[in-house]
């Protein structure tokens, strides 16, 4: 693929994070962070490709080890997030807070003069 | 053998990747809300598994026998790993899991690097570059990341560990690491390996002395700043492989992180400079230094249900001390026994209480308390004065008053669950010992504060008890 169009995707999709990530409450941080942890886990890929590069030994520990981290990085990270995630649709009422305008932080500066 | 059924870069394969990215897009933003937020974990995992299975059909993938040696060591661990963890445990977790993607990043550069050797092509500048950026990046995550968790698993001091001459070493450390990468660069016709891995072994050190000064209470804004980091080192590795799915779920992770991490920052008053380069004020303020012997009011349980059973309200004020207890069931108990004698009950959720944001709402959500008690601190700071108790449960800095008193304080602007505000607080807690930042918290000496000496679980279980026979 030409540079440039890696570049394109690269400074799109880093738009599109931004845009979808920033919607996200407070509350969900926690889950936010090890469910996009787990995506990252996808360099795993990077390791299936080089493993069959070449048959050298160094190339093929090095190879292994990246694959089973990089499965670490998925399957621990999705599967956690799931557990976290478990604990709130357990709630019985999907009344989900839906705060659109937080109190800025003024009122308790204030409070502290 | 190798299956070989798509052929890599063809039309079919880039929109097999392109699903599993917007899958990935999807997930992320169902986990918008409470209430989707599962499922859109499952949608980002079911893109994961098109994007692995497409990438082991590709023609060229071979070995197999050390791929399933890899895919089965690596299951294994994470399930394992993922069911055995505690909630509590959760922020170490993350931190673990982003240090061995990191690493991951860093031996995939490696190889690729070992690869152009091997054939004795030269590497061109845009693969180079990526596969140097990836390496030292991924290698920088893997170390700070294992130190972070080190250090929230207690295995380390949590307390600011500083080299003398710290920031030299680190200055020199990067120069030395970007002048070794241009060399790498001009010789790129025939680079030197031991030159490479040198640079491996420096980015190492630099993730090590990088997160080693920072004291615990800054580790979430760390782990999240490397969280970013090893995303952005997978998009690198992305563009080194010429693979689309790699560019683009690598530069996800790498904004949310940022934002995340900015957010958090800006929960704790602090700038992600100051917390990387400046440590956690090193020493405690002069103020609080000689506070061992200062007066203070216990309190047992048996009056701190009378006090709370007669109370119209009552805020509770949950911290990482009560989640390491394992409370959060016997403080919902207590809860429900005031609400059935008419109190109001509300749970005050600083921004960064446990120890990430979110991560007291998953403890809370665990022990079944209502969404909508759940109240985020700008929203309850102003009800403070009208609240008759509040109840502060193995927090401590988030509510220490010295964050607004005390210009000289190091959490000075930090902003806090003002409880001091409320007509009485009670403070559960084992001891006047201080919290994660390391000072003394002026709440407990003051004179509406009761301290009430006994693990969080116990005493919640004491009070609901005592409210219970009143």
């Amino acid at each position: 693929m030409e540079l440039i169009t890696e570049v394109i995707i690269f400074v799109l999709a880093a738009f599109v994070g931004f845009e979808v990530i920033s919607k996200v409450p407070t509350t969900l941080h926690t889950p936010l962070m090890s469910q996009t942890n787990a995506i990252h886990g996808i360099v795993m890929l990077g390791g299936l490709i080089v493993i069959g590069l070449s048959d050298d030994i160094v190339n093929e520990i090095i190879g292994t080890i990246a694959i089973a981290f990089g499965t670490i990085n998925i399957v621990g990270g999705f599967m956690v997030t799931d557990r976290m995630l478990g604990m709130f649709s357990r709630k019985p009422k999907p009344q989900v807070e839906d705060k659109t305008t937080v109190t800025p932080a003024e009122s308790g500066g204030e409070a502290g003069q | 053998m190798t299956l070989a059924v798509l052929e890599p870069g063809s039309d079919g394969v880039q929109l097999l990747y392109l699903l599993a990215v917007v899958l990935f897009i999807l997930g992320v933003r169902r986990g918008t809300h409470p209430t989707t937020a599962k499922q859109g974990n499952l949608i980002a995992a079911v893109g994961m598994a098109i994007a692995v299975v497409t990438t082991l059909l590709l023609d060229g993938i071979g070995n197999w026998g050390l791929i399933v040696a890899g895919l089965v060591i690596g299951t294994a661990v994470g399930v394992v790993a993922s069911l055995r963890v505690q909630m509590t445990a959760m922020p170490q977790m993350v931190a673990l899991y982003n240090g061995v993607g990191g690493g991951a990043v860093a031996l995939i550069a490696w190889s690729e690097f070992r690869h152009a050797l091997d054939i004795g092509h030269e590497l061109p500048l845009d693969e180079l570059i990526p596969i140097l950026f990836s390496m030292v990046v991924g290698s920088i995550s893997f170390w700070g990341s294992n130190i972070a968790f080190a250090k929230l698993q207690d295995l380390i001091p949590t307390k600011p560990l500083a080299v003398p001459g710290q920031q030299v070493i680190n200055a020199l450390l990067v120069v030395g690491i970007v002048a070794a990468c241009i060399v790498l660069g001009i010789n790129r016709d025939d680079p030197s390996e031991p030159l490479f891995i040198a640079v491996l072994l420096a980015a190492a050190l630099l993730g090590n002395l990088v997160v080693l000064p920072i004291g615990g209470a800054d580790m979430p804004v760390v782990i999240s700043l490397l969280n970013a980091f090893t995303g952005l080192a997978a998009a690198a590795a992305g563009f080194a492989l010429d693979n689309v799915a790699l560019i683009v779920a690598g530069t996800l992770v790498g904004s949310s992180g940022t934002i995340l991490t900015l957010e958090m920052a800006n929960a704790m008053n602090r700038s992600v400079p100051n917390i990387l380069f400046a440590g956690f004020g090193g020493a405690p303020a002069a103020g609080a230094a000689g506070g061992e012997e200062r007066p203070h009011k216990s309190v047992g349980p048996q009056d701190a249900a009378i006090a709370l059973a007669y109370a119209d309200s009552v805020v509770i004020v949950p911290g990482y001390g009560m989640a390491v207890a394992q409370a959060q069931h016997a403080v919902k108990e207590m809860a429900d026994e005031l609400e059935q004698r008419g109190v109001t009950v509300n749970y005050a959720i600083h921004p960064v209480a446990g120890r990430m944001p979110g991560h007291m709402n998953v403890l809370l959500a665990e022990a079944d308390v209502p969404y909508e008690q759940l109240k985020e601190m700008d929203e309850i700071n102003p009800e403070m004065p009208r609240t008759d108790v509040a109840v502060v449960i193995g927090a401590n800095d988030v509510t220490n008053p010295a964050a607004k008193d005390d210009p000289d304080s190091p959490i000075a602007g930090m902003p806090i669950i003002e409880v001091d505000q409320a007509q009485q607080v009670i403070v559960i807690k084992r001891s006047l010992s201080p919290g994660f930042a390391g000072i003394d918290n002026d709440l407990f000496y003051r004179d509406n504060t009761s301290m009430l000496f006994s693990d969080a679980k116990g005493a919640a279980s004491e009070i609901a008890a005592e409210v219970e026979n009143l």
